[in-house]
C-alpha cells in the first residue's frame, strides 16, 4: 500500500505550491491583485494540506520508498531553503528570519515596481506557480484514483472537496498569464 | 404659490413652490399598487424668468447621476436659464433630481476650458488646434513605429454619450489596436455589469424602474437611492405613502434616509455583505421558499449553491457582520414571504469587498424565489453615471461592442466583419485591460501614452499619492479632454476643451436601459468642441484604414454614428435597431432591445425565463468568484449547455485590510446628494455647493464621546496611506465606522498649500487602499483602516455637513441645511388620482 505516499507527496506539493504564493507575492508587493489574492491562495493550500494531516496517520509512510521520498521530500525542502538564502544574501539582506526575507522582498519589490522588467519577472513567476499547481493537481488526481482502489470514502470525499481548490489556483494563474504575457512580450 | 414644507396632497393642476435643497424629494403624490404614478413637473428656471420668457426648450436627460430622468433646457438668448422635467417620460414622469434643476449652472461656469492647452517648458500654455492635435498625432504614430499599439491607454467616463464612446471604441481598438481601453465607470458600475454576465451569461438589466409601482417588498443593498436616484426615491415614498405599501428592507452601515424609511434596517460592518448574503440564501434555502419548478427548469448550480451556504447560519453571519441574527431571520423571513421582491444595488456592495459574489448572490435571491422578469419582481443593479450603461454596450468597459464575448471567435470575426477588418486587429487574447491596471502599466513604464476623458483620476482613483506620481512621469504622454482644467489636467501635456451636455447632440441610456436623445441647445464656449468631433477630427489625422484601405471610421455627426452603431448592436441584446433619432423626439425614453418585433422596447428582459446564456450567445462564460479566473469556453459549455441563469456562489473571506489599535475605525467613503464626483459640475452650482460646501467626517455618539470629539471638531482621519482633516459630524453611523465623502476635490481651494510630495487634506481618497475586487476589477473603496485624532476644537461652528440626508446629525447643530429662495423649485401637478 503507497497511499501514505500519495497522501505525503499532495501535502508537500500543496506546501511548495503555497510557500511559492506567499513568495511571488511579497515580490510583486506593488501589483496588489497579485499581492493579495497569493495570501488567500496560500492559506487555502495550506488549509487543504492540514487537512490530509489527519489520513496520513492512518495511511502512514512505511518502507524504504517511503523514506526515500520523504528524504527527497526533505532534501527539496531544504534546496529551497538554500535558494532563499542566497537570494536573500544577493538582495544584501542578513535573510536569517522568514519575516526580514519577506520585508527585504516587498521592499525590494516598491523599488523595482515602476521599471518594465517587472512584467518579465511576473510573467516567470507567474509561469511557475502554473508549474507548481500543475503538480499538485495531478498529486490530488492520483491520491484520488488511489482512495477509490482502496475503497475509502472519507480520503475521497477529501480529494473531491480540496482538488478542485488546487485547480482555481491553477486557473487564476492562466488567466493572470493570458493577461500579463501580450504586455510583456510587445513592449 | 406658498412656500414649503406644505405635506397636503396637492390636487391636479395645483402648483407650488419648493425649496429643494432642504425639501430634496418635493411633493408626495401617493399611489398604490400597479396604479400610474402621478406627474409633477419640476421647473427651476434663473431668477426672475417665467416659462413665456424663454425663447426655446431643447429635449435631453439628466447627466449628473444614472436615474436618466427626462428633461428640457431652456435657452433664452443663447443661453441655458434652466430646466424642466419632460412630459411624457417614463422615468421620472416630469420629476427632477436636484443636482438637474440647479447643477445646468456649471455649463456656463466662467472657467471653462476654451481654448487647447500644451505644456512647454513644463507649463501649460494656450495653442491652437491644429498644434495641440498636431502634437497628440505626432506621439501617437512615433510611439506605433518605435513601441506597439500596447503602450496606449485610454481612460474614459461614464459622462459621454453612446456616440463618442463607440466611437473612441473603434479608435482604440481597431485604430490603434490596444487592449488598453476602460471607463472610470469601472470605479461605479463593473460590479453591475459583472454580475449580470455571471448570473445571466449577459449584461443587461432585468428589471425596470416601473417595478416599485409593483413590487411588494423591496430590499435595498448598499444602495442609498434616496440620495443617488433621486427620483427613484420619490417613486418609492409615493407607493409608501399610498395604500398597500411595500415592505422595505436597508442594508447599510449608515443612516441613510433609505434606512430611516425602512421597516427593517440591516447594519452589517463594512466588507461583510457576503457574509450577510450567505446567511440570507442559507435561510431562504432552510425555510423552503424556494420556486422549485422555476429552479429546476431556469437555472444550473442550485446544488452548490445549497452546498456553500449550508453552514452560513444566521448565528455564524452575526458576530462577522456584527448583526443579530435574529435581524437576518426576520429579513429572510420578509424576503421569502415577497410575492413580487424587487432588489437593488449599490456601491455599498460594489465598492466594497468580494463586491461581485455578493452582487451574484443578490442575483440568486431573485432567481431561487422565481421572481425575475415580472412586473414588480426583478432585480436592479444600479449605475453610478449617467452613461455608464453606454461605455458597458459599446465595449468602453473592459468589454466588445454589442456585448460580444472575447473568447468566442465568431463574436469576434463578426464585429471584425462589421468594421471591415481582420479579426486579428482586434486585441482579444485576453479580458480587455482594466483600469487599475491600465494605471499599473502606465506605472511600470509599458504604457507610455493615456488619453484621459471627462474624468478625474487625480482625485477619484484609490491612493491618490500614487496616482499623481504616475500621471506626473516624464515617459508618459498624458491627453485629458475635459471642460475646466481639473486637477488630472493640471498634470497633462495636452489638454483638449469639449463641449459638454447640451452644448453637443447624442444619446445616453439610463440604469434601466431607457435611451433618450440629448440634443444640442447652445454653442460650446470659445473653442471648446464636441467629443465625437475630437475622436473623428483624431482619426482622420491618424489616417486608420479598414482592411480594403477605406476609413476605418465612416461617420461624420452624432445621427451617423448613432446607425452604425445600430448595426453593431443588430440581434445583440443591447438591440437599438428599432430607434430612431425621430422617433426618440415624438417619445421620450425607449427602452433597448428595440427591433421589429417590439418597436415600443422592452420593459423587463427575461420573461419567460429565456436568458441571453447559451454558448454560442453569452458575453462572458463567466469567472470564478473568488479569484476571478476566467473559465474556458468547454467548461461552461459543460456547465450550462442550455443557456440556464447560473446560480453562482463564494464563500466569505475576510478583508484584506482590517482594524488594527493603530488604525481601530473601519473608513467608508460614499457620496452625498448635492455633489456629484469630484464635483466639477456641482461645486459651480451654487444652491448645490452650498448645500454641502466642505468635507466632513461622519462618526457615531459612542465613538465621539470616547474621543472626546464633539460636533464640529477638527479631526484627522488617516489611514496607512495618508491623512485629511475635516469637521465632525456625530451622526447614527454604526460605531466603529467613520463616513468620509469622495467628493472634496481642491481645485476651488487655491489657499490651500500642499507641500511637496504630501496629500491634500480633503480628498477622501488619500486614504483608500489600492485594492480591487478580483472578479469586477472594481476598486475597493469602503473597506479600509483608519484612525481619527481630535486636532482642534469646534469653537462653536458645526460641521456643515447636510442635515437632512444621510449625513442627518443626531442632535440638533443649531443650523438646517435650506437654499432659501434661490432653491425654489415650482412642482406642477397633473393628473393625480382621487382619493
Amino acid at each position: 500500500m503507497k497511499i501514505g505516499l500519495a497522501i505525503q507527496q499532495v501535502r508537500s506539493a500543496e506546501q511548495d505550491l503555497a510557500e511559492e504564493l506567499e513568495r511571488v507575492g511579497a515580490r510583486h508587493k506593488t501589483d496588489q491583485e497579485v499581492y493579495h489574492l497569493t495570501r488567500t491562495l496560500a492559506g487555502i493550500s495550506r488549509r487543504n494540506a492540514r487537512e490530509l494531516a489527519s489520513f496520513q496517520e492512518r495511511y502512514p509512510v512505511t518502507g524504504g520508498a517511503g523514506e526515500e521520498q520523504g528524504d527527497s521530500g526533505l532534501l527539496g525542502k531544504l534546496r529551497e531553503k538554500g535558494s532563499e538564502m542566497v537570494e536573500a544574501v544577493s538582495s544584501g539582506s542578513e535573510g536569517k528570519r522568514k519575516g526580514l526575507l519577506d520585508a527585504a522582498r516587498e521592499k525590494g519589490a516598491e523599488l523595482v515596481g515602476r521599471r518594465p522588467e517587472t512584467g518579465l519577472l511576473l510573467l516567470r513567476d507567474l509561469r511557475k506557480l502554473y508549474v507548481l499547481a500543475s503538480e499538485a493537481s495531478i498529486d490530488w488526481v492520483i491520491l484520488g484514483q488511489g482512495a477509490q482502489a482502496a475503497k475509502d470514502r472519507e480520503l475521497l470525499q477529501a480529494t473531491k472537496d480540496c482538488h478542485p481548490d488546487t485547480l482555481r489556483t491553477l486557473k487564476w494563474a492562466l488567466t493572470m498569464i493570458k493577461h500579463v504575457s501580450p504586455q510583456v512580450l510587445t513592449s | 404659490m406658498e412656500s414649503s414644507p406644505d405635506n397636503s396632497r396637492p390636487g391636479a393642476n395645483d402648483a407650488r413652490a419648493v425649496d429643494r435643497i432642504a425639501e430634496p424629494w418635493g411633493t408626495r403624490t401617493p399611489y398604490g399598487a400597479g396604479e400610474p404614478w402621478p406627474v409633477r413637473i419640476d421647473t427651476f428656471l434663473e431668477g426672475g424668468l417665467s416659462e413665456e420668457d424663454v425663447d426655446a426648450w431643447v429635449q435631453t436627460a439628466s447627466i449628473l447621476h444614472s436615474n436618466g430622468d427626462a428633461m428640457d433646457i431652456a435657452v433664452k438668448d443663447g443661453r441655458i436659464v434652466g430646466v424642466r422635467g419632460h412630459v411624457p417620460s417614463r422615468v421620472n414622469h416630469g420629476r427632477l433630481d436636484p443636482k438637474d434643476l440647479f447643477g445646468w449652472q456649471a455649463n456656463n461656469s466662467r472657467d471653462r476650458l476654451k481654448r487647447p492647452l500644451v505644456r512647454a517648458a513644463g507649463r501649460l500654455v494656450e495653442t491652437d488646434w491644429d498644434t495641440a492635435m498636431g502634437l497628440i498625432v505626432e506621439r501617437s504614430k512615433k510611439l506605433l513605429e518605435d513601441a506597439s499599439p500596447s503602450s496606449f491607454g485610454f481612460y474614459t467616463t461614464g459622462q459621454l454619450f453612446l456616440e463618442d464612446y463607440y466611437t473612441l471604441g473603434i479608435i482604440a481598438r481597431a485604430g490603434i489596436g490596444t487592449n488598453h481601453l476602460d471607463g472610470n465607470t469601472r470605479l461605479c458600475t463593473a460590479t453591475a455589469g459583472e454580475s449580470l454576465k455571471e448570473s445571466f451569461g449577459c449584461d443587461g438589466q432585468p428589471g425596470s424602474y416601473a417595478d416599485i409601482d409593483h413590487a411588494d417588498t423591496i430590499v435595498m443593498y448598499g444602495h442609498n437611492m434616496a440620495e443617488t436616484q433621486t427620483v427613484s426615491w420619490m417613486r418609492l415614498l409615493d407607493r409608501r405613502r399610498g395604500p398597500n405599501p411595500p415592505r422595505l428592507i436597508a442594508v447599510d452601515p449608515r443612516p441613510t434616509p433609505v434606512a430611516e424609511e425602512a421597516d427593517l434596517h440591516l447594519r452589517p460592518k463594512n466588507g461583510t455583505n457576503l457574509a450577510l448574503l450567505n446567511a440570507l440564501m442559507h435561510e431562504i434555502i432552510a425555510n423552503d421558499s424556494v420556486d422549485h419548478d422555476y429552479v429546476e427548469a431556469h437555472t444550473v448550480g442550485f446544488g452548490e449553491l445549497e452546498e456553500r451556504t449550508r453552514t452560513c447560519t444566521p448565528e455564524w453571519a452575526a458576530p462577522i457582520c456584527g448583526v443579530d441574527a435574529e435581524e437576518i431571520r426576520e429579513a429572510a423571513r420578509m424576503i421569502g414571504e415577497a410575492e413580487r421582491l424587487l432588489q437593488t444595488v449599490l456601491q455599498g456592495v460594489y465598492q466594497s469587498h468580494q463586491a461581485t459574489a455578493a452582487a451574484c448572490q443578490v442575483n440568486n435571491i431573485n432567481l431561487v424565489r422565481g421572481m425575475i422578469g415580472k412586473p414588480g419582481a426583478g432585480v436592479l443593479q444600479m449605475n453610478g453615471q449617467p452613461s455608464a450603461q453606454n461605455t458597458r454596450e459599446t465595449g468602453c468597459n473592459g468589454d466588445l461592442p454589442g456585448f460580444r464575448n472575447w473568447q468566442n471567435d465568431a463574436h469576434v470575426e463578426d464585429l471584425a466583419r462589421i468594421w471591415n477588418v481582420d479579426p486579428l486587429a482586434i486585441p482579444h487574447y485576453s479580458e480587455p485591460t482594466h483600469a487599475m491596471q491600465i494605471f499599473r502599466f502606465a506605472e511600470e513604464g509599458t504604457i507610455n501614452f493615456l488619453w484621459i476623458q471627462c474624468t478625474n483620476p487625480a482625485v477619484s482613483l484609490p491612493e491618490l499619492r500614487r496616482i499623481r506620481s504616475i500621471l506626473e512621469q516624464e515617459r508618459l504622454f498624458v491627453v485629458v479632454q475635459d471642460i475646466y482644467l481639473t486637477e488630472t489636467a493640471q498634470l497633462a501635456d495636452a489638454v483638449l476643451p469639449a463641449a459638454t451636455w447640451g452644448e453637443k447632440t447624442g444619446t445616453f441610456t439610463n440604469a434601466d436601459r431607457t435611451v433618450h436623445l440629448s440634443e444640442k441647445a447652445i454653442e460650446p464656449p470659445g473653442e471648446a468642441k464636441a467629443d465625437l468631433d475630437i475622436f473623428l477630427d483624431y482619426a482622420r489625422r491618424m489616417g486608420f484604414r479598414d482592411k480594403d484601405g477605406q476609413p476605418l471610421v465612416k461617420w461624420s455627426d452624432p445621427e451617423s454614428t448613432f446607425e452604425a452603431w445600430k448595426e453593431c448592436a443588430r440581434d445583440r441584446p443591447c438591440d437599438y435597431s428599432g430607434i430612431t433619432y425621430e422617433k426618440l423626439r415624438e417619445q421620450s425614453g425607449i427602452q433597448w432591445p428595440c427591433d421589429d418585433e417590439h418597436p415600443n422596447g422592452t420593459e423587463r428582459l427575461y420573461e419567460n425565463g429565456d436568458f441571453w446564456a447559451v454558448p454560442e450567445e453569452c458575453e462572458s462564460y463567466g469567472k470564478d468568484l473568488l479569484t476571478g479566473a476566467s473559465w474556458e469556453p468547454t467548461e461552461y459549455t459543460a456547465a450550462n449547455p442550455l443557456g440556464k441563469a447560473i446560480l453562482k456562489a463564494a464563500d466569505y473571506v475576510p478583508p484584506y485590510e482590517t482594524t488594527s489599535e493603530e488604525y481601530p475605525f473601519l473608513l467608508n467613503t460614499g457620496r452625498t446628494i448635492y455633489q456629484f464626483h469630484t464635483r466639477t459640475k456641482t461645486a459651480r452650482s451654487p444652491q448645490l455647493q452650498e448645500a454641502a460646501p466642505e468635507v466632513w467626517a461622519e462618526l457615531s455618539s459612542a465613538d465621539a464621546e470616547r474621543l472626546s470629539v464633539g460636533e464640529g471638531d477638527v479631526v484627522e482621519v488617516a489611514s496607512p496611506r495618508g491623512a485629511i482633516r475635516a469637521r465632525a459630524r456625530i451622526s447614527a453611523i454604526r460605531e466603529g465606522v467613520v463616513f468620509v465623502p469622495f467628493h472634496y476635490s481642491y481645485f476651488d481651494d487655491p489657499e490651500e498649500d500642499v507641500p511637496e510630495g504630501q496629500g491634500h487634506p480633503r480628498a477622501a481618497n488619500e486614504l483608500t487602499i489600492t485594492q480591487w475586487d478580483a472578479v469586477s476589477k472594481q476598486p475597493i473603496y469602503k473597506t479600509a483602516a483608519a484612525r481619527i485624532t481630535k486636532i482642534e476644537d469646534s469653537g462653536g461652528q458645526p460641521s456643515s455637513a447636510p442635515t437632512n440626508t444621510g449625513s442627518k446629525p443626531v442632535r440638533d447643530v443649531g443650523f438646517r441645511t435650506t437654499g432659501g429662495p434661490a432653491a425654489r423649485v415650482t412642482e406642477k401637478f397633473e393628473g393625480v388620482p382621487e382619493g
